[in-house]
């Protein structure tokens, strides 16, 4: 392995002998800790050491069965994987319980953390692996009709491979049977001194869930007294995808992870697998894919501000917003030839250099943009009723947001100056200039504060990256870079190999582990990447921001109204494959 | 045998006009949100696309008319055929221009009140009766809104009728001939505006409808001519308020050069459009806020209106 032991000895310390720790591609301190002290050892980094590690990243599992390259692991069948971050250290710590195959239970840690509660249904859901003392171990993606769990190696992961569908009567009643509402199976109540709740389905074919999600609700009179979202309709199995799909074939699958956000998951996806390679992308290549991603982020906050005056009953905006939108595209599509999904960077760069006149079209769109965002300003913003529907509803402290997993502009709606861009820079963000906006009391009103500035530091970013284009190549000299070199194929025969094998195959990455998460449109999006030494990932593992964000719709809607419940969905901005991937 | 036969033919001009105007209404809101909205609108069917019009109508009167196998079916049949019913004979006291009046009654405007009125049972009967939880809450919110609104919707006209000292309507346009109510009564007719679009419960006051939040609410289960009407009745309901204020603060048919019945088609006809600009601009408040709207700020503004108004006119004597 070309990286060595993150060794951190506080830590070492903290966790005590019994913790192993196993060397990575992407300085993330990761530790092996047995399955009896996971509790104890959660708990310490969670509260009780100085500056502990208060949010819970990411938690998920990998099924070790076909893993050839593990030296220096213990044995395991199962791995349960553990991701938390420190705002105070501003870093990770990666903790691992070994399981084994005949055992497939851990204590849950939703007693400390109760953002771990879909995580670790996400976890028994996919992979079988039971919690122990979980408060409510029930299927989160699939069905609860679903048999064996998709992220095992031994599921099918294509159709063909699992027999013809058939539907016959009695599978059918089965199917309906499980689809009746049992509010107690819910974890509701029916009833409370004397009177009975209305329960309210909402979705998944809704107009205010902007997507397939379901919600069911409880009611008194109007008022929510619980909120349980239902989710996994969008589920199509991007994580099991990856560990098909090449290393290099996978990049259009990210598109379509938050698929308003285009190649902002390139950029997140590829950020991971450049760990693992090694890759350093030249500067022109890093430069371009800022101007991009941010030019997706305008995209995506244009699409959330039009959507979410409209679930607050003002039907004009979202008609200019997408017009604005499609000057955005008309960039987009000039430059990668498609538009929301352009599937335009490429391992150790971008598919190919910027097309004569590339410029021109920026600077129209930054002079076009800005008087139409302050317009947008007095229509929206600054309207009395859109004020009285959005402020001081569904907000949270910065506390309740950490500890929630909340991030991006709904976390810096809280209060918090909380940016990857700047905290933990990738890419070219270090040389940019640009401010970050934050809210206070992270109510509605807030985040849309926030979304709002945030489009104009990304215009504000986008005109630097216009204005300071390095020259250069675009691409990384590169043996796994894709696509591979072509000028000197017809020269000699071993670039001739190295081209063909780089273009059928794809690159064979080293084998190793990293994550690399950035700021996505939505929040903090993290790829966490397993190279078994192959041409495809062995782990492909998709921490979104919505799928957090969404887990604290409950807590933010208790006692509001149900007009406040569509003013919260629509501000929190998530889309469903964010949530289901 | 003359004599008779004239208020026939009122009635008849009536109905065809105020049944075509709320029909074309469909295309002139669609065309006029397009065009606030940068985009087209219907523009295929005929010149202008006014042809929509009629697809559109035979649309409703050819689609599938289901009745949900829940619903309470006699009420479910009954509820939109109310909201036609009660805005149509609402127009019974609408005078056109002088003359032109199917029964100028002497109790013009309270008729007019308690038939609109009589509308919201249309709303909360479909929501009642569709059996479904939306729709059920849109009903319930209809209730809640329009007994708030109908307070101060009474109040802010009391206004005009003290100034015209008389509640029928073609004599609370003759007292307009000097001056226009809308100077003395701005507040009237603003609080008349309010409770008007309220009373048609458009944006920003839709919220048994609110697609957004409730599906279309009250008519969610309403398909084919069924929810055509209730369709048809808004509009038509649109026009009726419209009308009403052109009549009580803007002097009806009153104007120079042109003939009476046009210069009431234009003022009519400028309020309808502002009703739909209403629709185009404003997001939808929440409930509570509508309420409270209503009952803490709508209705002592409308008291103290009339209280003033009284008080002037006491004091010219």
């Amino acid at each position: 392995m070309a990286s060595g032991l993150v060794l951190d000895q506080d830590l070492q310390q903290e966790l005590g002998d019994t913790a192993a720790p196993q060397s990575v591609r992407d300085d993330i301190p990761t530790f092996w800790v047995s399955k009896d002290n996971i509790h104890e050892a959660i708990r310490l980094l969670y509260a009780n050491i100085p500056n502990p590690y208060t949010m819970v990243h990411d938690l998920t599992a990998i099924d070790e069965r076909g893993r050839v390259h593990r030296e220096g692991q213990p044995p395991s069948d199962f791995t349960v994987v553990y991701h938390l971050y420190s705002f105070e250290r501003n870093s990770y710590v990666r903790l691992k319980v070994a399981l084994n195959e005949k055992q497939l239970s851990l204590p849950t840690i939703t007693d400390i953390c109760p953002a771990a509660n879909w995580y670790e249904r996400e976890v028994w859901d996919m992979f079988g692996i039971a919690f122990d003392g979980h408060p409510h171990l029930e299927r989160i993606l699939m069905p609860r009709t679903w048999s064996g769990h998709p992220l095992r190696k031994d599921h099918p992961a294509r159709a063909t491979e699992m027999g013809p569908f058939r539907l016959p009567d009695q599978k059918q009643d089965a199917e309906q049977q499980a689809l009746q509402f049992q509010p107690e199976e819910w974890g509701m109540s029916r009833e409370s001194e004397g009177f009975d709740f209305l329960f309210l389905n909402v979705g998944p074919q809704h107009p205010g869930t902007h997507g397939v999600l379901r919600i069911a609700l409880q009611l008194d009179g109007e008022v929510i007294v619980d909120a349980v979202p239902d989710i996994g309709f969008h589920h199509r199995g991007a994580e099991k995808m990856g560990e098909r799909q090449t290393w290099h074939t996978y990049i259009p699958y990210t598109d379509r992870v938050d698929y308003l956000g285009g190649v902002m998951n390139n950029l997140a996806y590829l950020t991971a697998v450049e760990k693992l390679a090694g890759i350093t992308v030249p500067p022109r290549g890093q430069m371009i894919r800022v101007m991009m991603a941010e030019l997706f982020r305008i995209i995506s906050h244009l699409v959330w501000y039009g959507t979410f005056a409209q679930d607050l009953g003002q039907m004009s905006p979202v008609f200019y917003l997408f017009n604005d939108r499609e000057r955005a595209f008309g960039i987009v599509e000039a430059i990668c030839g498609a538009r929301m999904h352009p599937n335009w960077f490429r391992i150790g760069g971008v598919a190919q250099d910027l097309p004569n006149g590339w410029d021109r079209l920026f600077r129209d769109f930054l002079q076009y943009l800005p008087p139409k965002l302050d317009e947008y300003d007095r229509t929206i913003m600054r309207n009395r009723i859109f004020k009285a529907r959005t402020k001081g509803i569904g907000g949270c402290t910065i506390r309740e947001a950490i500890e929630w997993g909340m991030t991006g502009p709904n976390l810096r709606a809280c209060g918090l100056e909380w940016d990857f861009r700047k905290k933990q820079p990738y890419a070219c963000y270090s040389q940019l200039d640009f401010d970050i906006p934050v809210g206070t009391s992270g109510d509605c009103y807030d985040r849309s504060v926030v979304h709002v500035e945030e489009m104009r530091q990304s215009l504000r970013i986008i005109q630097q990256c216009v204005d300071n284009m390095p020259g250069g190549p675009c691409n990384a000299e590169h043996p796994l870079a894709t696509p591979p070199p072509k000028a000197r194929t017809m020269h000699d025969i071993e670039t001739l190999i190295h081209h063909f094998l780089g273009v059928s195959w794809g690159p064979v990455m080293p084998a190793g582990e990293a994550m690399a998460a950035i700021e996505g449109t939505k929040g903090n999006n993290g790829y966490y990447l397993i190279s078994d030494g192959g041409i495809g990932s062995y782990r492909t593992r998709i921490r979104t921001p919505s799928f957090a964000h969404m887990q604290m719709l409950p807590q933010l809607c208790r006692g509001l109204m149900i007009p406040d419940l569509l003013a919260i969905l629509g501000s929190l901005d998530y889309v469903l494959a964010d949530i289901d991937r | 045998m003359r004599l008779n036969l004239f208020p026939l033919l009122v009635i008849a001009v009536v109905l065809f006009v105020v049944l075509n105007l709320s029909a074309g209404l469909i295309w002139v809101e669609r065309r006029l949100l397009a065009l606030w909205q940068d985009r087209y609108g219907p523009n295929r069917v005929g010149p202008f696309g006014l042809g929509q019009i009629l697809a559109d109508s035979i649309k409703l009167f050819t689609k599938e008319d289901w009745i949900p196998p829940f619903a309470d079916k006699p009420v479910f049949i009954l509820a939109p055929a109310i909201v036609v019913a009660t805005s149509l004979i609402s127009f019974a006291v609408v005078p056109f221009a002088p003359g032109f009046v199917i029964a100028d009654l002497n109790i013009g405007i309270l008729f007019l009140l308690a038939m609109s009125s009589l509308g919201v049972y249309s709303v909360v009967l479909a929501g009642w009766s569709s059996n479904n939880k939306y729709s059920l809450l849109g009903g319930i919110r209809a209730a809640a809104q329009m007994m708030s609104y109908e307070v101060f919707m009474g109040l802010s006209l009391l206004g005009s009728v003290i100034l015209a000292g008389s509640f029928r309507l073609t004599d609370i346009v003759e007292a307009q001939r000097g001056l226009w109510f809308v100077v003395p009564q701005f507040l009237g007719f603003i609080l008349f505006l309010i409770a008007g679009v309220a009373e048609t419960r458009r944006l920003p006051f839709d919220l048994a409808e609110a697609e957004s939040e409730l599906i279309a609410g009250f008519h969610s289960e309403y398909s084919g001519m069924k929810f055509g009407m209730f369709f048809v009745g808004e509009y038509i309901g649109v026009i009726l308020v419209s009308a009403a204020i052109s009549l009580l603060f803007f002097g009806g048919w009153l104007g120079p050069v042109l003939p009476p019945a046009l210069w009431f088609a234009v003022k009519t006809m400028f309020f309808i459009c502002l009703f739909i600009l209403l629709r185009a601009a404003l997001p939808r408040p929440r409930f509570d806020q509508l309420m409270s709207w209503g009952w803490k700020v709508m209705l002592p503004l409308a008291l103290v209106n009339l209280l003033v108004t009284g008080a002037v006119v006491l004091a010219r004597r």
